[in-house]
């Protein structure tokens, strides 16, 4: 299982060795997550990689998480492991749509489809990427399908035309309105206005 | 002829190729017959799973897993399920989990069965698919029975599993054990020792460990280049580390010696079977199969009839399912292919804010270029099928 006494270890190593560049390092649920500055990524990236005491060479995944509300929408979340120490660690970085992250691609080649993917869906620019072209969506898509303000639907459709003898692109048409159930306990507090609050208000 | 008519070839291979394993488009740069550059464009079977995971709620989200690595489906339940008990702190009771690492270890056989066979299939062998298939389809019914289907299985749930599996059928899979190492003796008398199967993957697609790790390979692949890793016993989940079992490494880092770990892992996963047949058949391995927490896992069906509590969880957590605390989470299980992960963000609600899944495939695919430059043309489908490939798990 989880050794907590190592993670502890490793946690109050990095906040010593990285120290200017780490923002926050906390254990949740027996993980370990740190922050940095999307400045320095790279470096601590590379640092964790090669320092003899942590050795994370595996690069495990990148990807976007998406925060609408924020001002930094987009957290950008890698995951480490050190193969010789059996630990790993969750990077995070905060960006937005217009400011690119440092690239890790000459950290660690497998970054390549990873920023590739993030790129693809969530819009996240990656400076220094040798080939940042969309990944896992149609070729000729626009937008980023997996930020939360593009709907489920998306926004167009393809269809066999006979006449044209080709593949289509049309607008999504759907027959009937897409319906989104909301089941959450209205008696355990939502955050919109249920039908009829609004009287209560009128007669105060 | 003037030396300016000289110039590289591209090629389309797939996506309609029948050694693309699924819907592979790779772009192929070729100088004569060698490989110069590799160009894999997936995505041809996006189907935008964690989109529409983050719209269902837990529950409801679990029948997706089975189609990411549609060859052993629970495997990947198992990794979602971790990653949800983790969240919520349930307890699997001890059959559950019992039933999870026997089912998981059955998926194992299943993805190696097929992956071995079509690896044959593509330098040119077709008898061994043919013999891995009647052995598949002898595991598929297994699935049928504990759960209903023959693939898409949606059988472990979060607390456990789905329903209690009888003593038939555990006496059943026992029954299958034994014969089965014999089919796989039988698969090894047409490959290991063949003289064709040697010669187009023996010193093909050689990667060493250290490269292994920074292209964030797991699984066969960085056990086929020498380490010892493997998460079941490196970072034990459910009750593998009461299991006794050998971890097969290669020396070589080559396709021939990631064939022979693969037909090894069967025979240990046969081993991992057989120990719990053994533990679930006793009075110790008898108990329910899901926690007892009635605000995540739902009643039985005869409580029901009895009970209003029982009643109203039922309809509350089939309606709005159960909310997980706030938090994010990552669990990694061995699956057949390699580390499948699962990256789960919660922000207390009935579903998932983000839910990234986190394919094996994904990551050897994208060392392509990397394995295959220098090759000849015909390698490159050798080392695409010694990956194992799904693209069911890779384009999402």
């Amino acid at each position: 299982m989880i050794d907590v006494q190592s993670l502890n270890d490793l946690k109050s190593y990095l906040e010593e060795s990285l120290a200017d560049d780490l923002d926050h390092a906390e254990i949740a649920f027996d993980e370990l997550n740190i922050e940095v500055g999307p400045s320095q990524i790279v470096r601590v990236l590379r640092a964790l990689r090669d320092d003899v005491q942590t050795r994370f060479i595996s690069l495990i995944d990148i990807c976007g998480v998406d925060y609408p509300e924020r001002k930094d929408r987009f957290d950008v979340v890698y995951h480490l492991m050190s193969p010789q120490n059996n630990q790993r660690i969750r990077i995070r970085i905060r960006t937005d749509e217009v400011n690119p992250v440092p690239s890790v691609v000459e950290v660690f080649p497998a970054a390549d489809w990873f920023e590739r993917e993030a790129y693809d869906l969530y819009g996240i620019l990656f400076t220094g990427h040798p080939d940042l072209r969309r990944l896992l969506t149609d070729y000729g898509f626009e937008g980023h399908p997996l930020r939360k303000d593009f709907p489920l639907t998306g926004f167009t459709e393809v269809r066999y035309d006979d006449e044209q003898k080709r593949v289509v692109y049309e607008p999504v048409s759907l027959r009937q309105e897409f319906r989104n159930f909301d089941f959450l306990s209205p008696w355990e507090g939502t955050d919109y206005v249920l039908p009829g609050d609004e009287k209560e208000t009128k007669a105060n | 002829m003037a030396e300016v008519d000289i110039r590289n070839f591209n090629i389309n291979f797939g996506p309609q190729h029948p050694a693309a394993h699924g819907v592979l488009r790779l772009v192929l740069e070729l100088d004569g017959e060698v490989v110069e550059r590799v160009d894999p464009h997936i995505g041809l079977l996006h189907r935008g799973t964690e989109k529409l995971i983050e719209h269902k709620t837990y529950l409801q989200a679990m029948p997706y897993f089975d189609r990411l690595d549609y060859v052993a489906p629970m495997n990947q339940e198992h990794a979602f399920c971790l990653a949800i008990e983790k969240l919520l702190g349930l307890e699997v009771p001890r059959r559950a989990s019992l039933i999870r690492v026997l089912y998981s270890e059955i998926g194992r056989v299943l993805s190696h069965l097929l992956n071995v066979t079509t690896q044959a299939l593509d330098v040119g062998a077709f008898t061994p698919s043919l013999w891995g298939f009647e052995e598949r389809e002898k595991l598929m019914v297994f699935y049928e029975r504990a759960c209903g289907a023959r693939m898409h299985a949606a059988y472990f749930r979060p607390g456990g599993v789905h329903q209690d599996i009888p003593q038939k059928l555990i006496d059943d899979i026992g029954a299958w054990c034994e014969p089965f190492l014999k089919v796989v003796d039988d698969i090894e008398g047409l490959l290991t020792d063949n003289r064709i199967f040697k010669q187009r993957n023996v010193d093909i697609g050689i990667i060493p460990l250290e490269e292994c790790w920074a292209w964030g390979f797991s699984g066969v692949m960085v056990r086929g280049s020498g380490a010892a890793w493997d998460l079941r016993r490196s970072q034990p989940y459910e009750c593998y580390d009461e299991m006794e079992f050998e971890i097969p490494v290669g020396k070589n880092c080559d396709n021939y010696d990631r064939y022979l770990i693969r037909v090894l892992e069967m025979r240990e996963s046969v081993k991992i079977m057989q120990q719990c047949i053994a533990k679930l058949s006793v009075p110790a391995g008898q108990g329910p199969v899901n926690s007892a927490d009635g605000k995540a896992v739902p009643p039985k069906r005869g409580e029901m009839k009895r009970s209003m509590e029982a009643l109203i969880h039922h309809f509350k957590l089939y309606t709005e399912g159960f909310k997980v605390p706030a938090g994010e989470v990552y669990c990694a299980v061995e699956a057949p292919k390699g580390e499948f992960g699962v990256y789960l963000v919660s922000d207390g609600s009935n579903k998932p804010y983000r839910c990234k899944l986190r394919a094996p495939g994904f990551s050897h695919l994208q060392a392509m270029d990397h394995m295959c430059r220098g090759h000849m043309l015909a390698d490159v489908g050798a080392v695409l099928g010694s990956m194992d490939i799904v693209f069911g798990e890779v384009d999402r």
